[in-house]
Formats: structure tokens, C-alpha cells, sequence
């Protein structure tokens, strides 16, 4: 344990910054091409998301997909320039970020998300990853890009103030290799359950809008007009499950790896710790979840609550637990 | 009689529905809640009982119903019990009905596959038996393919995959039952020890040489003998701290014996690395402080004693404890000490506090008591004085080396420290088998969430032979029985594939202007 590299640990927090500020920017260029992307356009990329996610209508997918991308630098609009400028933008703000957490995790010697900031940072990361991923598949989603990097840069602002913690060495408890392991797979699991939840909550207002729209003096509002442009309600549905039917294991084998590690470091596999109980707590609403999906009277919307309780219970495990409760897991760095 | 047996069979039935399973389940998480958001007496039996006593009567209720043990109240124990049957009773149908399904052939094909959610057709020059054989080597060994020739003359391929979908959902269910019986037996066999050993000194894995002994009921009965090991010697302990006071490293080296006929052994014990000694298990769980003092007592007797003190503060392991000296019986010239150990002290007037966990400026501040320490032949606990008999005659702050007098002949000494360290020895004699089950529930999650269930169904209709070696036409259904993957990218794929698998057909002979 050579200890800690101060100036490199200080070259992190500054691309740490400076990524948050790009991301922002790249948020304003995504909210600029939402708002003022043309009528036309914007009528054209809501039908189009919905195929090309399913995939339905075999052959016809290209021939629908094909006027959604942009004829031409000649034909391209306002919006069209400020959508492409965040894409270019978000990938400039993860590459700083990527540098970021490379860097501090050089200074402290070990894998970089030991304590709450950290493990924010990396949260976030894992978000715009999965952002630019989906993106890749579905470029018409990109003008809801801003309604992604937000949240990121609200969880990133929050890791850099309230939860920033100087670059420290392990303690002994958390010198093991399953701290890589562990938190690695923790990591990958909730972010890919957030990305589920954020889908699930698209779903709701798509469903809601489907099932106003049928009165007839329907007006829609701002959550009417988000819905418009969303993809069909059985594809958010979906889309949402699956991230589920992929999170879900790597959950369970995130917690199995927690508990051969506690009985290494704790003396017991399991023992109602605070993080551990609500480890149980997120597992069993996501099996309430697959199940409710499978019952009927249970499918659609009381799934989708389901789903967002789970990511209730996910959000109070990091925060509240972490923060208020005491228990064994005390790694915040907050102190 | 068939009455009386119509509600039972009606329960049950309820109780092994979806439905139920789902509500115990939120049950479950909800029943948890309290368990991490109030103190817990098997995790702190001290901060439940604060909580209990600053809470007046709310605390009793809360106490009465259970909330400070939660995973071992009856409640708890009632959801879980039932869901573990409910799963029983809705699994065993299910093995029973996936069994059939394994053993059976695929289902003969629909009459109308173009009504199934995914259909396509083609036409081909091979005969309706060439082209079955060649399309049941395109569909592969993934696929379970079945022919049959209908009375018509067509010829239909009924083929089927993702089996281990259904296998792989019902390990997981069985394999979590499994978990659940383990841990129940795990714990009956088990026990757990702890011991403070000051530097120097060891112990054997007998109940009696245990400050806290936590048996599971088998081992409480007698009828789990702890192992016979000893740890003869705890030989040097070190604690390692960056130049910022943060841990870096524990270790004890220790000496120890597998058996007691076995040589003594050498063994390091780091936070991470426990001693595995057969089925036990050997922690280091803390370390501390022991102060070394020399007492002249008031009859002018010296005694030598070295008391384990307890951290206070976990950062700056300011810790506290006490000496007990007894002196002639009844005389009433007992000697108590109450301490407080700051490894580097940092004075505020005259109260000591520590500033570091390492041991730079060790402080013992102390008061000391002289009377009747109460023994009255009980046992009493190393770290309490009771003080009911006992008078104050003198307070002191001690470095190492300097000697407080008192009046009437008593002198205490501060002579330094040793460290201890808190050691810990468990047995669970299931805990291997259950991660075996706990990687069959992985696996079969894997199959049960990742596997893609399929149906496709294949007829070859022989043509009507009005114009010459006119073509086969070929038909496929297919019926997506699981919600993952994209099955209708997948058909187009498949209807590809078995398009390309027979002779095109002729396309000299479709008439003109088809094109």
C-alpha cells in the first residue's frame, strides 16, 4: 500500500468537472433539437422508433426507417445540427469522464468506487453508456437524450458536492478482490435496472396518453405531447422487461458474491445488515416483477409500479442507507 | 365426506396460486423493512435496549410485537413458512407437467399456419420428402423436429426448442428450497465464539473459554461438540496506518493446533483472510488497547495487571476499562481503577481524548476507588466496577513510566500496553453445500430468463402435377412461447434459412409479369 498520488487524484477531480459541464451542454443541445425539431419531423421520427425497436413488419422496417435519418448536410435544420452536436458532445463528456475515474483509480491503487462518490461517478458512467448504446440501435431516440443526461448530471453534480470524499486508500476490510467483483457487478445491475425504471416511467405516461386519447374532446398537455413522440406503449413494456430478464441474474449473483465475501470478511454469509436486508429488499420486489408478469389481473401497469418500487427500494438502499442507517457497509466516506 | 374435503382442497388451492405466492412476496419485502430501519438485538442487543428504554411504551409495544427481532418473530417465520409451501405446491404440478412435455413428442401442426403470429411461404423444386430432410438439418440440433405425413399426402415438420427455459425456472425454485432447508439446518448445527486474547495468550474451542458464546440449538442441546482446537499462542499483533491515521492493515500472528495432538502450526490472520481449521473458521473481528499497570496496594503488596480496555471511539480508539484488585478478604482494602486509554492524547483542561488511533503519546487517565469491590463469590464482568462500596481517593492522568501516589500507602504505576485482538470461531457445517444450490439457482435463473422458448411448424403441400415438375410449396408457422429475444426478426431469419435449404423453384416457369 504505497499510499496516495495527491495530484493525480486532483488531475481526476478536474475532468470530473469538466466532464459534468460537457454533459450539460450536450443536455441543452439535446433539449434544443427536442424543441425545435419541425412538426413534420417530429411526426416522423414518433412512428418510426416504435418498428424499428420490435423490429415488426419484417421486410418494411427499412423502407419506414429510411426518412427518419436526414437527407443530406444540405437539408440539415437547426435541430438536426444541435441534436448532432450532443451526440458529439456526450461522447466528449465520456471520454473525460472515462479519464476521470482511471485517473483516480491509478492515485488510490485499486479499483475506483470504494465510497459513495465514487460509486456515483461510476453509476453514471454506466448511464451514458447505455444511453449512447441504445442510441446506437435506435438513432431517433436521440432528441429525448436530454431527458437521459439530466438525471446523470444531477446524480454527478451530487457525487461531486454532497458525497465527494478525497481519494483514499482501501481499508483492510475492503482489501479483496471481490470488491471488483461485488461492486462491479452491483454496479452494472442497478444501472442497467435504472435505465428499466426511466423506460417503465415512459411507459406509464405513453399508457396513460393511449388511453386518454381515446375520449373525444382529449386535449393533450406537455406530458401529452412527450407521449406523442414516445414509442408504442408495448415496446417501452418490453424493452423494460428485458433489461429486467438481463439485470436480474447479475443481481442475484451480485448478492451471492456480497455474501461469500461477508463470511470471508464478516465471519457469517449473511446477517441482516442493513445493506444486506435491503439487498433482500430490491430482490424479492424484482421477483414480485417477473412474477406480476406473469399473472394475470397483474400485467401492464401494477407490473410497472412494481418495477418503479424496486427502483425505490434501490435509490433508498444507496442513499438512505448509506447516509443515515449504520451498519456494516459503512464505506460512504462521508464522515 | 366429500364436503368436508371441498375447503381444504379450496385453501390449498389458494395458497398455491400466482396470486398468493405474489402477495407473501411483497409481504416478505415489506415484513424486512423494519428489520434494517430499527436496532436489532441479535446484530446490538445494547443500542436495541437504549432504544427500548428512551422510547417509554412505544418501545414495549414495538418490542412485544417482535420489531427489534424481526428475522426470528413469529410473523416473519409465517410468511416465509408459507411461502415455502405454497412454492412446493405450485412446483410439483409444474415438474410434473414439464416432465410430459420433455418426454412428449411437438404437437402436430395447426391446420392454418398463416393464423399463427408469425407466418411466411415459399416455394421449392425438391419433393416434399427431400426438402423435409434437407430443412430438418437447417433447423439444426437446437431444434426437437417431429415428421408426419398427413392423410392429404402433405408432409409436416413440427419442431420445438428452449426446453431448458421451463428446466431452468423449476432448478431455480428447487434449488432456492434447497437453500432455504440448508440454512435452517446450518443453523441448528451451528456456533459462534468470540474472545478478546491480549498479546501473548491463547485459548482452546471450548465453550467455557469464550467471553460470548452464540450456539444454534444443536450445539446449545450438547449435541454439537465444538472442535478440538487451540489457539495456543496470539504471538504478535500489528496494526499499519498511512501517515493520515487510515487503516492500511491488521494482522495477529498466531500459533495453533488442529488437533490437540497435532504440532503447533503458524498462521496469520488478516481481515480478509480467516484460518480455516477443519470446519471452523478462525476471524479476527477487532483489536484493542490493553494497559499494563503496577500496583503498590495499601498492605504494601505488588501486583502486575494487564486489562483489556474496549474502543470508545472507532476512528481514534479511545477506549475504556478497569482494574480490580482484591485485598485482604473482608478488609475492606480492595483497590478499583477506572480508566480511559487515549493513544495519542490531546488534553481539553484536563479531560483526555484521543486524536489518533496509533499509539504516539499514550495517556491512561484514571480514578481510582479503594473499599469492598462487592464480589460476593459471583462472577462479575471484567470491564464493570461497582463502585457501591468502594470511596474515590484519587484521579490522575498517567504517561508511560510515571507513578500517581495516594494516601494511605496505594501507588499506581502505568508501566505501557499491549495490544489485543478479538477473535471469533464459527461453524455452519452447510454453508459449503449451499453455495453449491446457491450456483444452481444462478444457472437455472440464467436458463430460465435467458432461453428462448420457440414453436415452429413446417407443411410441404406436393403440388397438384397439372404443369410438369412444378414446385413444393412450403408453409411455416411460428409461436414465440417467451417474452425475450425478438421473435419476429428471429422468423424472418429462420424463413431465410429454410427458404435457401431446398432446389429454388424454377423461375423460368412463373409466368411473366409476376415479377
Amino acid at each position: 500500500m504505497a499510499g496516495i498520488n495527491g495530484s493525480m487524484a486532483h488531475l481526476s477531480d478536474t475532468f470530473f468537472t469538466t466532464a459534468i459541464a460537457v454533459y450539460a451542454v450536450a443536455a441543452v443541445s439535446y433539449t434544443a433539437e427536442y424543441s425545435f425539431g419541425r412538426k413534420g419531423r417530429i411526426a416522423a421520427t414518433a412512428d418510426v422508433p416504435a418498428r424499428e425497436l420490435v423490429g415488426a413488419g419484417g421486410p418494411a422496417v427499412a423502407a419506414t426507417a429510411a426518412p427518419s435519418v436526414p437527407a443530406g448536410p444540405s437539408k440539415r435544420t437547426f435541430a438536426d445540427r444541435a441534436g448532432h452536436a450532443g451526440v458529439a458532445l456526450t461522447v466528449l463528456g465520456l471520454v473525460l469522464h472515462a479519464i476521470s475515474i482511471a485517473i483516480r483509480g491509478a492515485a488510490v491503487d485499486a479499483v475506483p468506487w470504494s465510497n459513495m462518490y465514487e460509486f456515483a461517478s461510476v453509476a453514471g458512467l454506466i448511464g451514458v453508456v447505455a444511453f449512447l448504446a441504445v442510441m446506437w440501435k435506435a438513432p431517433t431516440i436521440r432528441h429525448l437524450g436530454g431527458f437521459i443526461l439530466l438525471p446523470v448530471v444531477l446524480l454527478m453534480f451530487l457525487a461531486g458536492t454532497v458525497l465527494y470524499s478525497r481519494a483514499q486508500p482501501l481499508v483492510p476490510a475492503l482489501q479483496s478482490y471481490w470488491l471488483a467483483i461485488h461492486v462491479t457487478l452491483v454496479s452494472i445491475g442497478e444501472g442497467a435496472l435504472m435505465t428499466s425504471a426511466v423506460l417503465t416511467v415512459l411507459y406509464l405516461i405513453k399508457q396513460r396518453h393511449d388511453r386518454l386519447a381515446k375520449a373525444e374532446n382529449y386535449r393533450p398537455g406537455a406530458l401529452g405531447n412527450l407521449a406523442a413522440r414516445l414509442p408504442a406503449a408495448a415496446t417501452l413494456d418490453k424493452s423494460a422487461y428485458r433489461i429486467v430478464a438481463f439485470a436480474f441474474p447479475l443481481y442475484t449473483v451480485a448478492v451471492i458474491c456480497g455474501a461469500i465475501w461477508a463470511e470471508a470478511a464478516w465471519g457469517r454469509y449473511w446477517g441482516w445488515d442493513p445493506k444486506e436486508t435491503w439487498a433482500f429488499i430490491v430482490w424479492v420486489i424484482y421477483a414480485c416483477y417477473l412474477h406480476a408478469r406473469a399473472t394475470a389481473g397483474w400485467k401492464g401497469r401494477a407490473a410497472a409500479w412494481v418495477n418503479l418500487l424496486g427502483f425505490g427500494a434501490i435509490t433508498f438502499n444507496f442513499l438512505v442507507v448509506n447516509i443515515v442507517v449504520s451498519g456494516l457497509h459503512s464505506y460512504a466516506g462521508l464522515n | 365426506m366429500r364436503r368436508l374435503w371441498r375447503y381444504p382442497l379450496r385453501g390449498w388451492r389458494r395458497l398455491t396460486s400466482m396470486r398468493t405466492a405474489l402477495v407473501l412476496l411483497f409481504l416478505l419485502a415489506v415484513a424486512a423493512v423494519p428489520g434494517s430501519l430499527l436496532p436489532q438485538r441479535p446484530l446490538n442487543p445494547q443500542r436495541t435496549q437504549q432504544y427500548i428504554n428512551s422510547h417509554g411504551s412505544w418501545g414495549e409495544v414495538l418490542n412485544a410485537l417482535g420489531m427489534f427481532d424481526v428475522f426470528g418473530s413469529v410473523w416473519f417465520s409465517a410468511i416465509y413458512l408459507l411461502l415455502f409451501v405454497s412454492l412446493v405446491g405450485c412446483l410439483i404440478p409444474r415438474i410434473r407437467v414439464h416432465a410430459r412435455a420433455v418426454a412428449r413428442k411437438p404437437l402436430p401442426a395447426p391446420r392454418n399456419l398463416d393464423r399463427l403470429p408469425e407466418s411466411g411461404s415459399f416455394e421449392t423444386s425438391s419433393t416434399p420428402d427431400d426438402y423435409a430432410t434437407a430443412a430438418r438439418q437447417t433447423l439444426g440440433r437446437r431444434w426437437r423436429v417431429e415428421r408426419r405425413t398427413e392423410p392429404s399426402g402433405a408432409v409436416t415438420l413440427s419442431a420445438e426448442k428452449g426446453y431448458s427455459r421451463e428446466t431452468g425456472n423449476l432448478i431455480f425454485h428447487v434449488a432456492l428450497l434447497v437453500s432455504l432447508v440448508l440454512i435452517a439446518v446450518g443453523r441448528l448445527y451451528s456456533y459462534e465464539g468470540s474472545k478478546i486474547v491480549v498479546q501473548g495468550k491463547g485459548f482452546c474451542n471450548t465453550v467455557n473459554s469464550y467471553d460470548n458464546w452464540k450456539p444454534g440449538r444443536f450445539a446449545a442441546e450438547g449435541k454439537v461438540t465444538p472442535a478440538p482446537f487451540c489457539i495456543d499462542k496470539v504471538s504478535k499483533f500489528v496494526a499499519t496506518y498511512t501517515n493520515e491515521d487510515e487503516p492500511t492493515q491488521f494482522r495477529a500472528d498466531l500459533t495453533y493446533r488442529p488437533t490437540l495432538e497435532s504440532p503447533p502450526e503458524h498462521a496469520s490472520l488478516t481481515v480478509n483472510h480467516p484460518l480455516r481449521i477443519g470446519g471452523d473458521r478462525v476471524y479476527l473481528v477487532g483489536h484493542g488497547f490493553a494497559p499494563r499497570v503496577t500496583i503498590t496496594m495499601p498492605d504494601g503488596s505488588v501486583v502486575h495487571d494487564t486489562q483489556p480496555f474496549v474502543p470508545t471511539d472507532a476512528t481514534t480508539l479511545l477506549s475504556e476499562g478497569v482494574f480490580k484488585e482484591q485485598g485482604k478478604q473482608g478488609a475492606k482494602q480492595d483497590v478499583g481503577i477506572r480508566g480511559l486509554f487515549a493513544p495519542t492524547a490531546a488534553f481539553n483542561g484536563t479531560v483526555v481524548t484521543s486524536v489518533s488511533p496509533v499509539a504516539r503519546r499514550p495517556v491512561l487517565a484514571m480514578f481510582v476507588y479503594k473499599g469492598d469491590l462487592n464480589y460476593n463469590g459471583l462472577p462479575q464482568s471484567v470491564f464493570r466496577l461497582d463502585t457501591s462500596k468502594m470511596s474515590k481517593v484519587g484521579a490522575a492522568n498517567l504517561r508511560v513510566g510515571q507513578t500517581k501516589k495516594l494516601p494511605g500507602g496505594l501507588s499506581v504505576r502505568f508501566d505501557g500496553w499491549v495490544p489485543w485482538v478479538s477473535i471469533q470461531v464459527s461453524h455452519d457445517p452447510a454453508q459449503g453445500f449451499l453455495l453449491w444450490t446457491a450456483g444452481a439457482m444462478v444457472l437455472g435463473l440464467f436458463g430460465s430468463l435467458g432461453v428462448r422458448r420457440r414453436r415452429v411448424w413446417l407443411r410441404l403441400t406436393p403440388s397438384s402435377a397439372t404443369d410438369g415438375p412444378s414446385p413444393t410449396v412450403v408453409s411455416v408457422g411460428g409461436l414465440a412461447r417467451s417474452d425475450s429475444g425478438n421473435f419476429t426478426n428471429e422468423f424472418a431469419a429462420l424463413l431465410e434459412r429454410l427458404r435457401a435449404a431446398g432446389i429454388p423453384a424454377q423461375e423460368q416457369l412463373v409466368p411473366a409479369g409476376r415479377e
